[in-house]
């Protein structure tokens, strides 16, 4: 049973020679599974896209909402690959410029309501005190509001615009994410190694962000690739009551919006952005899913 | 061995149950009740009674993780039931737990490297680059390959989860370690192994420990003196040997009593226990034990019974322990007729 100090170095060495080789094979679980490095591919592209939108866009001075009224309401051809709308705007510019607000707004949106609500959640769940108590009761109240009323009226407070849209949207979205946070807390310090830690002698600070951030930090992660759909369309709700993106720019949402007037007849109009919103939103769905399987240990990949 | 590591005074661990709107307590859970015990230098005491009887709280309290009613707790002579929060770091790595449920004991986002590294963190002198070294040393230890050191929990069996949680508290260099039903939650063959795992540690670390069960077969192979705890009291303190053949409280004997034997052709039936385990929140008068005992008599509900040394270090808390002890052997010719 007793073995030489040297031995116990060798050993260690081996093993981390072996842990090196485990690595790999996680990024190996991420390619294997296609629809989600599809997905990957597709996020990436679109990013790219939005971000580079001004150098991809084929005509970017119509993308960002210069008009072009000989050209109004024609059909997808060589000329505009997706057809134009009822300012003669190429639809395809007008997508690639819409994703910057649509999908940067819209992560804007989860995770800053993340960043705000994860804290306060976690602070709630450990802390069954005061403090949390008053946590809870805001949440609670906010809760009971719906979501666009709360955005609506900060935007009508403070005025129309996009930026204001994006924050007058995180205010009533955080406390989601606390109580979503809070629940699992709650559950999660029961375990023993909350307890376990603390007989080693650790403090509360070490224990919520060593033992209870990473356990909860799963979930936080498939809401916020959820939610993102969500608050894109959103953002798009506020755009059509001109609270959010004023005319000429635009994002999908009030695109969508747009197009719905001429459905019919322009049918182009509001199934290309509606489109890309699907693409993207499904996307997220579909990588936020795999992420998830291969994150947990012990659960099988499926 | 006659030395005292840890030593208990009158300690009561008290919850509250309801609160007037002040927050002042109106009535208590008494979990731990007038708990008096010495835990001797280099000893197994084993602490044995129903589900519910605050024999996992007493083990809590010992290591100062539920807060303290009254009393006092002596840890290698140093009074630390008066300490809180950080000034107890230094006495947490002497003191160590292994918890019954080995799967939730183990942070599951967390490989065994991340786990051990933590116990060491706080609680060695060593540096960072010396936790691998350490680590393997702990796995070979509690019988773990040093392979295993990066994997995850999920990935071992439930005995190998316990090895783990006891590499863990091992990581420390404790003095004292509490084992919480450690053994419970595993099948029996697996139990014998981590038993002989303890044991073996025991011996070359030179460990004390304090064996928590609800099952007093178990005692006579772990531990050394085996006390024994009814409504959050200890009502007998036997060596581990002579409580199968001379129990002297009626409890102890009735749990005796009620363990089943590996020998289809005996014909002894197994005697129950009457009545409910007495409530914490409503503790009976007198001995807490009398509504269910079977010798009872009117003091016995009127005042609680002293402690009666038995032998060096064993004692029961009962009134007619004496007459019982007579009685015993009529007793053990009714049973066997």
């Amino acid at each position: 049973m007793e073995l030489q100090a040297e031995s116990y170095e060798q050993m260690a060495k081996q093993v981390v020679k072996e842990h090196r080789q485990v690595k790999w094979f996680l990024l190996g679980q991420l390619l294997k599974r296609k629809a989600a490095m599809l997905s990957l591919i597709i996020l990436v592209l679109t990013v790219t896209a939005a971000l580079f939108a001004p150098w991809v866009a084929p005509y970017p001075d119509q993308g960002m909402g210069a008009v072009n009224i000989s050209q109004r309401l024609s059909p997808p051809s060589n000329e505009h690959l997706l057809g134009t709308d009822i300012y003669g705007r190429d639809m395809l510019s007008r997508v690639i410029c819409g994703a910057r607000i649509s999908i940067f707004g819209g992560m804007f949106i989860v995770v800053t309501a993340a960043f705000i609500g994860v804290p306060l959640g976690l602070w709630a769940g450990y802390n069954e005190g005061k403090s949390g108590a008053v946590i809870i009761k805001v949440v609670e109240l906010f809760l009971s509001f719906p979501a666009t009323l709360i955005a609506m009226a900060i935007t009508i407070l403070f005025g129309a615009g996009w930026s204001t849209a994006l924050i007058a949207l995180v205010i009533p979205w955080w406390p989601w994410y606390t109580r979503l946070v809070q629940g699992e807390v709650l559950s999660i310090k029961q375990m023993l190694y909350v307890e376990a830690a603390r007989m080693l002698g650790y403090g509360k600070i070490y224990i919520i962000f060593r033992h209870l951030l990473p356990n909860v930090i799963t979930p936080v992660i498939v809401m916020i690739l959820l939610d993102l759909g969500p608050a894109i369309i959103a953002i798009g709700l506020l755009s059509f009551l001109g609270l959010g993106t004023q005319p000429p720019m635009a994002d999908w949402g009030l695109m969508v919006w747009e197009g719905a007037q001429n459905i019919l007849s322009e049918w182009w109009i509001a199934i290309v952005p509606g489109c890309a919103m699907f693409i993207v939103v499904t996307a997220f769905n579909i990588f936020g899913d795999a992420l998830k399987d291969i994150l947990t240990p012990g659960r099988s990949s499926g | 061995m006659n030395e005292s590591l840890m030593t208990l005074s009158k300690v009561n661990t008290w919850f509250a149950n309801e609160k007037t709107i002040t927050g002042k307590p109106v009535s208590w859970i008494k979990a731990v009740n007038d708990v008096t015990l010495n835990i001797y230098k280099g000893e197994s005491l084993g602490l044995v009674g129903e589900s519910g009887c605050g024999k996992s709280t007493l083990g809590r309290t010992i290591l100062r993780l539920v807060p303290l009613h009254s009393g006092g707790i002596r840890f290698m002579g140093d009074d630390i039931a008066s300490l809180y929060g950080k000034k107890l770091r230094p006495f947490r790595s002497k003191m160590q737990m292994v918890f019954q449920d080995p799967k939730a004991s183990l942070n599951p986002k967390m490989n065994i490297f991340k786990i051990l590294s933590e116990a060491l963190y706080l609680n060695t002198v060593l540096g960072k680059k010396d936790f691998l070294e350490q680590g393997v040393k702990l796995l070979n230890l509690v019988d773990l390959r040093p392979e295993h050191i990066f994997r995850y929990p999920h990935e071992f069996s439930g005995g190998q989860q316990q090895r783990i949680s006891i590499a863990r508290a091992l990581a420390t260099d404790p003095d004292f370690i509490v084992f919480d039903e450690a053994t419970s939650a595993l099948d029996v063959s697996v139990q014998a192994q981590v038993i002989n795992l303890i044991h073996e540690l025991r011996r070359q670390l030179k460990l004390t420990y304090l064996f928590i069960s609800h099952d007093l077969s178990i005692m006579a192979h772990a531990c050394d003196r085996v006390a024994v705890m009814y409504a959050g009291q200890i009502v007998e303190v036997q060596k581990a040997q002579s409580l199968f053949s001379a129990p002297r409280h009626p409890y102890t004997r009735a749990l005796k009593d009620a363990v089943p034997v590996a020998d289809p052709s005996s014909k002894k039936g197994l005697s129950i226990l009457k009545g409910e385990v007495a409530k914490l929140s409503d503790l009976p008068s007198g001995c807490y034990f009398h509504p269910r005992c079977e010798f009872k008599q009117d003091i016995c509900s009127k005042e609680p019974p002293d402690v009666y040394k038995t032998g060096k270090r064993s004692w029961v808390r009962c009134h007619f322990q004496e007459a019982l002890w007579e009685q015993r052997e009529l007793m053990d010719t009714k049973e066997s007729a």
